[in-house]
């Protein structure tokens, strides 16, 4: 079924884009559920609660959910700090990829 | 098709990096001032440092046909000792008459500490006293862009004197695209694998968003990259059926828009007469 396309747009039709793009994200969702099994497989579970596995899990369940604005926002979100307060000081040099609540 | 790459660390890469930048279609780039991988600790290895990107970069790129321009400041890595920002902040001056100088940056936050937040402030006031020059503001990565970014933009607001359009908020993302571009500034989108943005979500944002006042980069450094970066975004906008005009004004037009604002922004009449072909 086609409509009009919609203010912002991908030119492309449903059926271009997954005849385009299905072969590249068909690895990328193999390589998020490898990823997934071998962090199950790992030789000691000692990172069960990590902050950044809980983060990527919930990730990947968002990618499920089309309401509330949109995936990839969602994801952001929650991949992100939320807050808006100073650190007193530097603790390290680098981000660690998720946001990790004390 | 030419492109003007305007977020690109050459003094980390090879000559061979910028030949093949040019066989990609890369014009002109300008290079930010960048955090080496370790912290310079004096005064003196900050003009080392501003004296390659003004003097020994410029002429490397020529040999491959670009015209490079650069941003002059303390990284926001370094931003947190504020004795050595005081004693470098003289240093930038020395330098800012220098002809491919640009502007101030990239400044920025980057863990969003109170010492960062200080020395992005005295650079921005640096800037304004220099006739308000261009200014490249660098947003931090990952979790911490959300929360940075808003508090960047909460501390240019409450300076009443900075001019947004000649202020571009760099390493934009989804789900901050949207405040920098209300508030009337431009938006850098870093291709950057890994930590900032694929080809794929700049072509996505450019939908969603528009083009007005988005630039695209490379963002190429020391860390894994890919100095032609924005030839993948030309590749992509193609492959999904954006029209040659469209992808021109992201990756010439906009960022010669934003860049024109600085008087020391002139085209060769090589680079012209190559562009206009």
């Amino acid at each position: 079924m086609t409509s009009a396309a919609p203010s912002g747009a991908c030119p492309l039709t449903q059926q271009q884009l997954i005849d385009e793009y299905f072969i590249e994200h068909r690895t990328k969702i193999l390589d998020i559920a490898a990823f997934l099994d071998r962090f199950d497989r790992a030789s000691e579970h000692n990172a069960e609660e990590d902050f950044r596995i809980r983060a990527f899990t919930k990730a990947v369940a968002a990618l499920l959910d089309s309401e509330n604005g949109g995936r990839m926002r969602a994801v952001q979100m929650l991949l992100s700090d939320p807050r808006t307060d100073l650190l007193p000081e530097l603790d390290r040099k680098s981000a660690f990829g998720a946001y990790e609540s004390r | 098709m030419d492109y003007i790459d305007h977020h690109a660390h050459m003094t980390s890469r090879t000559t061979d990096d910028y030949d093949q930048m040019a066989l990609t279609g890369c014009r002109v780039l300008t290079e930010p001032a960048f955090w080496a991988g370790y912290d310079r600790a004096t005064p003196e290895a900050f003009a080392a440092y501003f004296d390659a990107l003004t003097d020994f970069e410029p002429k490397r790129a020529a040999k491959a046909g670009i015209q490079h321009f650069t941003w002059l400041s303390l990284n926001p890595k370094e931003a947190e000792d504020r004795a050595l920002c005081a004693s470098v902040l003289p240093v930038i001056e020395r330098f800012l008459d220098k002809p491919n100088v640009l502007g101030i940056g990239e400044i920025g936050l980057n863990r969003v500490t109170r010492n960062e937040v200080a020395t992005f402030e005295d650079h921005v006031e640096l800037a304004i006293r220099h006739q308000h020059l261009p200014i490249m503001v660098h947003t931090p990565h990952l979790e911490d862009k959300l929360k940075g970014t808003r508090v960047i933009l909460d501390s240019l607001a409450s300076e009443q004197r900075v001019q947004p359009a000649r202020v571009m908020i760099d390493h934009a993302e989804e789900h901050t695209l949207p405040m920098i571009k209300e508030q009337g500034y431009w938006a850098g989108l870093t291709l950057y694998p890994q930590t900032k943005v694929s080809p794929q979500r700049a072509v996505d944002m450019i939908e969603v968003f528009g083009a007005d006042r988005i630039c695209v980069a490379s963002a190429c450094d020391w860390g894994p990259s890919v100095p032609w970066a924005v030839s993948h975004f030309i590749r992509e906008m193609r492959r999904r059926g954006h029209p040659d005009r469209l992808i021109q004004k992201v990756v010439w037009d906009n960022p010669s828009e934003f860049l024109g604002q600085s008087s020391n922004f002139k085209l060769t009449s090589q680079t012209a007469a190559e562009v206009a072909r």
